[in-house]
């Protein structure tokens, strides 16, 4: 192993050339696995793939030893949809690499056998990789010609389960942390910051701040020490593109960090992450303690005179952490509570000195760009938002998962083409982006570009990228609820905007969904008061919150109201639920036809309003009737209907 | 017990602020909450009133201050599985334990928290039983779930 290292420290990381030699190459490849002359099999081992049961399939192994194949299992990070894990890929030597879908512990077996016996068939099956001048599987497609794959532009995630994300050998071979090399070796702060700069870069968190401008006003702040923190926090409920990036090819984002310490003059850099992702932590912990071991982070790293030193930090929960003022709170080992902004973190940030907060999507740009300069990151994109953006799409959508695509995609392309539209062949009724403080977008709008200004011109925001698919299926008065709980659960109390205006607009948003006590004209007027007041209440929330979290929480209310008005008003005034979901306003009724008089719903409705003989057909009196939907999901000859 | 927090504190260096969720966060990996007794070491050894330190650490979800249950539930409650009918299960389980989350049942067998997108969208929603993953999973299912994790714990 000392050798391996040896050889790569010496003949890659610092061989002085951009082209390494040819026999340095050959190796190279054989770390890559590209030239294998075993059977190599990858499974996927994210925390999506561990969810979805990819620790049985690790019953691979146990079938290699029994079955004495010489063979390499490679865990690797995660690329495909949410729906085909876990995934396992076998590459025989000489040939393609298969993509098999959904292989749980009992097709382990029969796949494999299959498999060394060139009997390649299956639903499973689906693909191969493209062409690397191997052998090709007559009548297998191809899927990188799958719109998944053929759409998306991978240069983020394009390590993203290729690699086993735990053996930094393999991210070297790749060419990692040559641009950290450089970057240290031959130019100066300044240059590295001018360089991003150029590149033309922009936060990846939402705002969309130019990075090489963030730095330059960290590294133009006259002080004894700065400071650079990673925020992995990812505070949106339905997120994971952190989490993914960290899980499958966390050396790199290592690597961003070191570049960006660097290029401020920081030699403390922090990783603040995220909780409940422990196989992120342990692959980032393995990341910074494997560069440690090769020299690439501590004491004067390859006598340069520059030192540095990562330190990773799990967010003990508070959705306003991810908030950067709140952040260096709790860096600082206080209450997580937001600050006045200015003074900016980049002049006056952790402990007072200046601080640079960037996202992982941002610092994982950062290699590229060192390696392939600022041009090659501007040929991508718009003109003003140059490069990717990586979208974790969820919902309904019918493939889910972490998406990239090039800044100048439509959303329509994103959510229609890549994800595939909806689940079941559902409606598309809107997608929500940007999580618990964006916007509704529907399906008119979907034409827009993601731009960071053309997305601000429209007023809405990219948010750290969460991207949720809403079906027909699914009560947008009931969604806008859950984000407002959420907010109010999530919501610090310092500013009073924030603290009483998020429990306010619960308390509405609840007596639209729940069913009134009694049902005069007076009480429906009361509730539309209550809605008019919600808007204002939003605007007052805006423009008086402290903090992000705070000035955004309205959002998806006053988005979903604009979109979506009539179905607050079915809401309000008919107190129906077009996609029976809202349990307040629903009414029951009991079909003649198939009750069997079993008693079962009578006995467990809690307000008695289900009366009847025994064996006879049973009815509700719909006055007494709450709509808790008890009887509905009790009865076993679904003789309950919804009205 | 008290022994595990002196090794725990030897590792750290009294007087660090900045140091004081990391030390709360191993104490609590260890004995699985924050005890009255730990939290008065810590402010003895970090030089900070116990007010002071429950301040911090009660604003933060991740620290509790009572034992666990040994059955752990985690309920995703992420938008997918919000939206495939996590609320419905809450309702199942906080209606079958009488239990709301963060406490523990005077038995001292259930537990229950709910989280941010775990990471299995597709096939929510998603509840995590001391770490195993139980994928979409129906209100239904939970009274038989919960009798079968409780046959389990009583007869271990």
């Amino acid at each position: 192993m000392d050798d391996l290292k040896k050889f790569l420290t010496d003949k890659v990381l610092l061989f002085e050339s951009d082209t390494l030699l040819p026999e340095t190459e050959k190796v190279l490849e054989n770390i890559r696995r590209e030239k294998t002359d075993k059977p190599v099999v990858y499974l996927s081992s994210g925390t999506s793939s561990i969810i979805a049961g990819s620790e049985k399939t690790w019953s691979v192994k146990t079938y290699l030893e029994e079955n004495s194949k010489d063979t390499e299992l490679v865990r690797v990070g995660c690329n495909a949809p949410l729906s085909y894990e876990p995934f396992m890929c076998v590459q025989l030597p000489g040939k393609n690499k298969l993509f098999f879908r959904n292989i749980t512990e009992e097709k382990v077996e029969p796949l494999l056998n299959g498999i060394f016996h060139s009997d390649i068939s299956g639903e499973d099956l689906v693909g191969q990789h493209g062409n690397r001048g191997f052998g090709i599987w007559q009548g297998i497609p191809f899927i990188d010609e799958l719109p998944w794959f053929a759409l998306q532009k991978r240069v983020v995630l394009a390590n993203c389960g290729c690699y086993d994300p735990e053996r930094i050998e393999e991210y070297i071979a790749r060419g990692g942390y040559r641009a950290f090399i450089k970057a240290i070796r031959h130019y100066t702060w300044d240059e590295v910051c001018t360089i991003v700069e150029k590149s033309g870069l922009r936060g990846r968190s939402g705002g969309g701040y130019p990075t090489g401008l963030k730095w330059k006003q960290a590294l133009n702040t006259a002080t004894a020490s700065r400071y650079l923190i990673c925020n992995a926090k990812e505070s949106d409920p339905g997120a994971f593109t952190d989490r993914t990036i960290l899980e499958s090819d966390p050396h790199r984002l290592v690597e961003g960090i070191a570049i960006a310490a660097y290029a401020i003059g920081a030699t403390t850099a922090y990783v603040f992450l995220r909780k409940d992702s422990p196989y992120a932590l342990r692959k980032l912990k393995n990341a910074v303690g494997s560069a440690k071991d090769y020299g690439l982070l501590g004491h004067n790293i390859f006598s340069s005179g520059y030192n540095l030193d990562i330190i990773v930090r799990v967010e003990p929960g508070a959705f306003v952490c991810g908030e950067e003022t709140a952040l260096l709170s709790t860096l600082e080992g206080r209450r997580g509570m937001p600050q006045l902004k200015p003074p900016y973190p980049a002049t006056s940030g952790l402990f007072g000195k200046p601080t640079v907060i960037n996202n992982v999507e941002t610092l994982m740009n950062v290699p590229l760009i060192m390696q392939n300069g600022p041009e090659w990151f501007r040929s991508m994109g718009t003109e003003n938002s140059p490069g990717t953006k990586v979208f974790s799409v969820g919902g309904k959508a019918r493939l889910a998962g972490v998406i990239e695509v090039e800044m100048g995609t439509t959303l329509r392309a994103l959510v229609g083409d890549i994800a595939g539209g909806i689940r079941e062949g559902k409606e598309l009724k809107a997608v929500q982006m940007g999580g618990a403080s964006g916007f509704f977008i529907t399906p008119e709008n979907l034409g827009l570009q993601i731009d960071f200004d053309i997305i601000r011109e429209k007023g809405l925001t990219m948010g750290s990228g969460g991207f949720i698919a809403v079906d027909d299926q699914t009560c947008i008065v009931e969604l806008v609820r859950y984000y407002m709980e959420f907010i109010r659960n999530e919501s610090c109390g310092k500013c009073i905007p924030c603290r009483e205006g998020t429990g306010r607009m619960l308390e509405i948003l609840d007596s639209v969904i729940r069913k009134p006590a009694n049902e005069d004209s007076g009480t429906t007027l009361e509730r539309f008061k209550g809605v008019m007041q919600l808007e204002s209440i939003a605007t007052v929330m805006k423009d008086t919150s402290l903090c992000g979290l705070g000035q955004a929480a309205p959002n998806p209310f006053l988005s979903a109201l604009e979109n979506f008005r009539e179905e607050f008003e079915e809401h309000i005034f008919d107190r129906k639920c077009r996609a029976n979901v809202c349990r307040g306003l629903r009414t029951f009724s009991i079909d003649v036809e198939k009750c069997t008089g079993c008693t079962a719903c009578a006995s467990k409705c809690p307000v008695n309003a289900i009366y009847g003989t025994r064996l006879q057909p049973f009815f509700i009196v719909e006055e007494k009737c709450t709509g808790c939907g008890i009887c509905f999901d009790i009865c076993k000859f679904s003789a309950i209907k919804v009205k | 017990m008290s022994k595990d927090i002196d090794l725990i504190l030897k590792k750290y260096k009294p007087g660090r602020r900045e140091e004081l969720i990391p030390l709360l966060q191993e104490i609590q990996d260890t004995n699985g909450h924050l005890s009255v007794e730990a939290i008065v070491k810590v402010g003895l050894f970090a030089g900070l009133s116990t007010t002071k330190i429950y301040g911090v650490a009660t604003f933060y979800d991740q620290f509790r201050f009572i034992p666990s249950g040994k059955v752990s539930l985690k309920i995703c409650n992420g938008t997918s599985c919000f939206m495939s009918g996590s609320k419905a299960l809450i309702n199942g389980i906080r209606e079958e334990t009488g239990l709301e989350e963060g406490q523990t049942g005077r038995d001292g067998i259930f537990s229950y928290e709910i989280t941010t997108c775990m990471g299995g969208c597709h096939h929510g929603p998603v509840v995590s039983v001391n770490g195993e993953y139980l994928t979409t999973v129906k209100p239904e299912q939970i009274p038989d779930l919960l009798k079968k994790l409780k046959f389990i714990i009583e007869n271990d």
